[in-house]
């Protein structure tokens, strides 16, 4: 049962090689074993959205699968969002620009899950943002000002583009 | 909540993971999306003591016409594949307007349809919408292949007609009936949840407006998908008008089914819901097969 | 008054920290050689303890310790008394607080029985699975009257009952408010169990450093300077070799609070054993079981009134849910009790409440802390009187709201504060009106209702008021700095979970030194940065702990005129700060830096004054005489699906005056926040026990907090009646939002069935299939 399992894993642009154990929770790798501790783990079983990472570009949850399964797959995490230190990307300067944060917890998810949703919808309603991050959970905003964070987003991601 | 210990194997080939199934028999599980499994296993409510992983097979993903019209689907074609595949828009509506109900945009950027049926979760949607449409399943082992008819596979609370050894490998969903009429509702507490009850209906009318086709499955309501037999009897046959859709809902309520109670529902509020939602179904599946538009 | 930073909706300072993964929360502490813990909880409610045997665990590959009550000698010994029962003449009062690790007896599902140390969670979840304890079980008491039969299993075998707390409030003399009264409503009432459910479940790191001789501690409590004094006690050390830290935390809402829970206890004492750091991260599961809880109450209450809907007298006799210990005190059901009384001038009070012990996990405060229950029975109350008088909701609050010139308002009774329920300020008609006027009430009620109605859709609308008991003492204390570089540092004890303290907090210094908020640095929640306070609780941070950092910046910026003025050669009244300077008005080239001034502040030669502080720098504290009364009135409209029963919000307006407001943004953020923790509490969130006192609802799948989907736009109305109690004149908006929810959800839902069934519900939260019974039940009696 202590099988160990090379793998090698591109994540935010740096790929590492490393042996892990199969049961080892790609949430727990990213966290513990890379340090990447901006990914969040809230629930283990893949309600709360807080550990949503984009493997090849799709947000899942990390908790949901093992280390094992992203060897020779390319990881994006909160820490690989900006552009440089400097700088934040779109969706996290909206979200600090309309206070859709506040302990911040659950927020390196719902910035995850709206990166591909707001690159595939450039202009999306309140009630296709509101489908987008139904399946991240957060207990202190009431969700009202991260709505105004993505359309802000939407504008800046625009503006960005042309 | 960390998963017990199991020994992992990421097959390249098809032919490898039904070796392995063979090998490794009743320990074994396949992991597909992994949505429900390793939820279950971090619980620690399931422990199998070896995990073949089919996310490396490259030929299990795939949405393809089959001959009669319908659609055959790799077992491992992610849900967000068949929610946005136009041809599943065109070809099989009934299955593109059940895709968003399934859980939220990051499981079904993971979950399987494969490993849904495999799941066979009785408040799920994928398994009654099986049984709607008289799909059937493809199960493969080392020691072949099978085609089982989603009313045959379905046996159970999380129990199926497949093998230790065998994987499901591919879905066949029949077209539906030149014409005919077709609509899911649920009730869940919050959407993307496990339904408390839901309905899929699906009817035809013949040249004299008399129903000659229909079916109704529900979910949520027993321990596995379930088909409304007496219900669809009701309407065989029958001029449809709100009358007889009454009739079959209370029929539905009460005669095909013994609903559980649980902490989100009573039996009592789930036959309510047996019966309000067959007679939304159907209506909205009569107004469709009278070539009406209709917004669920 | 004219304010640079004050009332100004800044963004966060904490914000791109948060955004960017850089933040520390506890569990991304990493020390070398740190060990990881997990523990066996109780599978029964109530059980004797036959037998432990760990032998199995033991042989487990990477299992470095396994802890039960006995191996802990002397050190296992039940939790400190956090809060005394208020000096109320009569009160019974039994304290029974929480064991590190149950030894004879187990009292609720999920209470720790073994502690398993390992080289990584997952081997020490191993090892759980292969303890073996043999309990032998006893019937449980979950039902809050049946805990009081004669014949209940008793939970502290030592009392003759399970009845923990017995205390009588009263103003006047009810019985002759009944005698005077045209109508008389008596009814009764259930509030169920719920949770906070932080995103963030809770942590501890502990590291004892053995060449040091100090205890590290990060720990995700609201509270961690009590925490530290607590620790150091048990532990034989000293206060200064104690250090806790409560970094970024995901979210509290008040169990996070001061508890000494066991793995508070049991983690510093075991890294200190095993000289090894520490980690234990609490999964979801174990919040749910482990993690404290709120809300069982019943009430039967009674409301007096005249015809023409003036209150004479409430009448209320209620039961409260302890769960298995009370370490906690009275707080939350002294709140239900104070709370009550709202937005209205009631002569005559009398409230009976009895605390019993159940078998489930403790209660101790969740945003509102029981101040809920007392708004829900009174909102009823006035509901029903409302329907059986033929008035309005709205006139009948409105002919009962205490008013403006009644201020300070005195209710007679003693609140959690051990001080007299005496309402600072409040003015509660325009806010009712802002709010009706927002909400467009007259039309609602005139045109839009009968016409849907007509089409029919079962629409219908709510109101109700709330007061909020916030900011109480004892004090919190803060420290300015004007460091030699310019910038400034804040400390102060409170800890933060989400509120925006490195935001508002900074905001009040800015106001008074002129400093670039960029450049001013807050630590908070760091023992070894400030180590007096008590804590982030009862919507007192900005109250208590911003009116500290207002009296040491206003004392800091006293120091620098000083300087400034002899330095400048002008009087003091000339001189402004701006900017990182202190300019003379009069001569706009006369001016000095202040990292100039703190540079001379602490000279190298020279001497200082026996009696000054040396630098730029102050320590005040602040200690409010009692609480300051936030209110607020809420109005909502909802569509209810007459079939599925399922709710649909179609409006929501909260009305709120939280007096002054620091951050207007944040304060945003914090109704709006409440409002939807409210949602979940009145129709998605129910914590349901089964009669054995088995947890039926420990995931996120059957726990239902609310998605962006339940949640609507919330649309905000704010007025500001400054508190007269504390300079800035803010009261507490933290928990304000939350608190008025399940009365406003469930008047909207019977206005929108009336058509349909006549409702009278008595009971949060409700859920569609409670809403199919009630028809059906309604129905049934006519």
């Amino acid at each position: 049962m202590s099988q160990r399992i090379p793998i090698t894993v591109r994540v935010n642009g740096v790929t590492y090689q490393r042996e892990v154990e199969p049961r080892l929770l790609l949430s727990d790798f990213i966290r513990h074993d890379l340090g990447l501790t901006g990914t969040h783990v809230g629930c283990e079983h893949g309600v709360c959205g807080a550990c949503t990472i984009l493997f090849d570009g799709q947000p899942v949850r990390s908790c949901l699968l093992f280390a094992v399964q992203a060897d020779g797959h390319n990881i994006l995490t909160i820490e690989g969002l900006a552009p440089d230190p400097d700088h934040l990307h779109p969706i996290q300067e909206a979200f600090h620009d309309a206070h859709a944060l506040q302990c911040g917890f659950c927020t390196p998810g719902f910035v995850m899950t709206l990166k591909p949703f707001l690159e595939e919808n450039p202009d999306p309603s309140d009630e296709e943002i509101r489908e987008a991050i139904s399946g991240n959970l957060c207990r202190c905003t009431g969700y009202d000002h991260i709505v105004d964070a993505v359309h802000l987003a939407a504008d800046k991601m625009k503006e960005a583009s042309s | 909540m960390k998963p017990p210990p199991f020994d992992y194997y990421a097959p390249d080939t098809l032919d490898e993971a039904l070796a392995l199934m063979a090998q490794h028999g009743y320990g074994a599980k396949a992991l597909a999306g992994g949505q429900s499994l390793v939820p279950t296993m971090n619980f620690r409510l399931a422990a199998p003591s070896v995990l073949v992983d089919l996310n490396r097979i490259p030929d299990l993903s795939y949405i393809r016409l089959a001959p009669d019209g319908g659609l055959l689907i790799g077992a491992m074609t992610r849900h967000v594949q068949a929610e946005k595949n136009p041809k599943v828009a065109d070809k099989h509506p009934l299955l593109h307007a059940t895709m968003p109900n399934i859980g939220h945009p990051q499981i079904r950027n993971r979950g399987t349809l494969g490993g849904s049926i495999a799941h066979a979760d009785p408040a799920a949607e994928l398994p009654a919408l099986m049984r709607a449409v008289q799909g059937r399943i493809k199960a493969q082992s080392a020691r072949g292949s099978r085609w089982i008819p989603a009313d045959d596979f379905f046996q159970g609370f999380f129990t199926t007609a497949l093998a230790e050894d065998e994987l499901i490998t591919e879905l066949h969903l029949p077209p539906l009936p030149a014409g005919s009429g077709w609509a899911i509702e649920e009730v869940a507490r919050r959407h993307g949840d496990f339904a408390l009850v839901g309905a899929f209906a699906i009817l035809h009318l013949d040249g004299a407006g008399r129903c000659d086709h229909v079916r109704i499955s529900l979910f949520g309501v027993g321990d596995g998908p379930m088909l409304a037999t007496t219900a669809m009897g009701v309407l065989r046959g029958e001029k449809l008008d709100d009358e007889a859709i009454a009739t079959a809902a209370e029929a539905a309520a009460q005669k095909d089914v013994d609903p559980p109670s649980d902490v989100h529902a009573t039996a009592s509020f789930r036959r309510h819901l047996v019966n309000v939602l067959v007679q939304r179904t159907l209506t909205q599946a009569l107004a469709r097969a009278a070539g009406q538009e209709v917004t669920a | 008054m004219s304010t640079r930073y004050i009332g100004k909706r800044m963004k966060r300072n904490e914000d791109p920290r948060l955004l960017t993964g850089r933040a520390l929360f506890t569990d991304d502490v990493h020390l070398p050689g740190m060990l990881h813990v997990a523990f066996l909880r109780s599978d029964y409610a109530h059980g004797r303890i036959k037998g432990i045997d760990t032998s199995f665990a033991r042989e487990i590959p990477g299992v470095v310790a396994i802890y039960t009550a006995e191996d802990l000698g002397d050190y296992w010994r039940p939790g400190p008394l956090l809060v005394p029962p208020p000096p109320v003449e009569g009160r019974v009062f039994h304290a029974r607080t929480q064991v590190p690790l149950a030894r004879d007896k187990v009292r609720h599902v999920g209470e720790p029985i073994v502690m398993v140390v390992a080289e990584s969670r997952y081997i020490a979840e191993d090892a759980v699975e292969q303890i073996f304890v043999d309990i032998e079980p006893l019937p449980a008491v979950t039902d809050l009257e049946q805990a009081l039969a004669p014949d209940a299993p008793l939970i502290h075998e030592d009392l003759d009952s399970n009845l923990a707390a017995h205390i009588i409030q009263q103003k006047g003399d009810y019985a002759e408010a009944v005698e005077k009264a045209d109508v008389v409503i008596r009814r009764r009432f259930y509030y169920d169990h719920g949770v906070a459910a932080a995103m963030e479940n809770r942590g501890i790191v502990a590291w004892w450093d053995g060449k040091a001789e100090r205890l590290t501690m990060w720990d995700t409590t609201q509270a961690p300077v009590v925490i530290r004094n607590g620790i150091a006690a048990m532990l034989g050390l000293s206060e200064s070799q104690v250090r806790v830290i409560a970094p970024f935390i995901g979210g509290a809402f008040g169990p996070k609070i001061m508890m000494f829970y066991p793995e508070e206890v049991l983690l510093p004492w075991a890294a200190m054993q095993l000289n090894r750091p520490l980690k234990w991260i609490e999964d979801r599961r174990e919040n749910f079981m482990s993690t404290t809880h709120e809300r069982d109450q019943i009430h039967w209450a009674e409301i007096a009134l005249t015809k023409d809907g003036k209150i004479l007298g409430v009448k209320d006799e209620f039961i409260h849910d302890s769960g298995a210990y009370d370490p906690y005190g009275l707080t939350v059901p002294i709140n239900s009790q104070c709370t009550l009384l709202g937005s209205y001038d009631i002569p005559n009070y009398y409230s009976d409440m009895k605390v019993v012990f159940t078998n489930k996990m403790i209660v101790t405060p969740y945003r509102g802390a029981g101040r809920q229950h007392g708004v829900f029975v009174m909102e009823r109350l006035l509901d029903l009187a409302a329907r059986e008088l033929g008035m309005d909701v709205t006139e009948i609050r409105r002919k009962n709201y205490i008013p403006p010139d009644k201020f300070p308002y005195n209710n007679e009774i003693i609140y959690q504060d051990f001080a007299p329920l005496v309402y600072d300020s409040g003015n509660y008609e325009p806010l009712l009106d802002k709010v009706l006027a927002l909400i467009e009430y007259e039309k609602f009620i005139k045109e839009e209702q009968p016409k849907l109605r007509a089409e029919g859709r079962y629409v219908g609308i709510g109101v109700v008021s709330y007061v909020e008991g916030t900011g109480i003492g004892p004090y919190e204390g803060a420290r300015v700095q004007v460091e030699t570089t310019g910038k400034v540092n804040v400390a102060t004890g409170v800890g933060t979970q989400g509120q925006g303290h490195f935001t508002s907090f900074v905001q009040v210094v800015a106001e008074h030194l002129g400093v670039d908020p960029k450049d001013i640095y807050l630590v908070t929640g760091d023992t070894d940065i400030f180590h007096w306070g008590t804590g982030t609780f009862a919507s007192r941070g900005m109250v208590v702990a911003g009116n500290a950092i207002n009296s040491a910046a206003e004392r800091v910026k006293r120091k620098i005129l000083q300087m400034a003025s002899q330095e400048l050669e002008a009087p003091v009244e000339d001189l402004v700060l701006e900017g990182g300077f202190v300019r003379d008005q009069r001569h706009p080239e006369s001016f000095v830096a202040l990292k100039d001034l703190a540079v001379k502040a602490n000279p190298l030669r020279g001497a200082v004054k026996a009696d000054a502080e040396p630098g730029l720098e102050s320590t005040a504290y602040f200690g409010p005489e009692r609480g300051a009364t936030a209110f607020g009135t809420h109005a909502m409209i909802v569509e209810v699906d007459p079939e599925t029963f399922d709710v649909k919000i179609l409006r929501y307006v909260a009305g709120h005056d939280c007096g002054v407001m620091v951050n207007p943004l944040i304060v945003d953020g914090q109704v709006r926040g409440g409002v939807a923790q409210g949602i979940g509490n009145a129709f998605y969130e129910k914590i349901v026990y089964d009669d054995q006192g088995q947890l039926l609802t420990a995931s996120f799948m059957d726990y239902l907090v609310p998605t962006s989907m339940e949640v609507p736009h919330i649309e905000l109305v704010h007025t500001e009646t400054p508190s007269p109690l504390n300079p800035l004149g803010v009261k507490g908006v933290g928990e304000a939002g939350a608190i008025p929810v399940a009365p406003l959800f469930v008047q909207a839902v019977e206005n929108a069935l009336a058509p349909l069934a006549e409702l009278e519900i008595t009971e949060a939260p409700i859920s569609p299939n409670r809403l199919f019974e009630l028809v059906q039940e309604a129905r049934q009696k006519v």
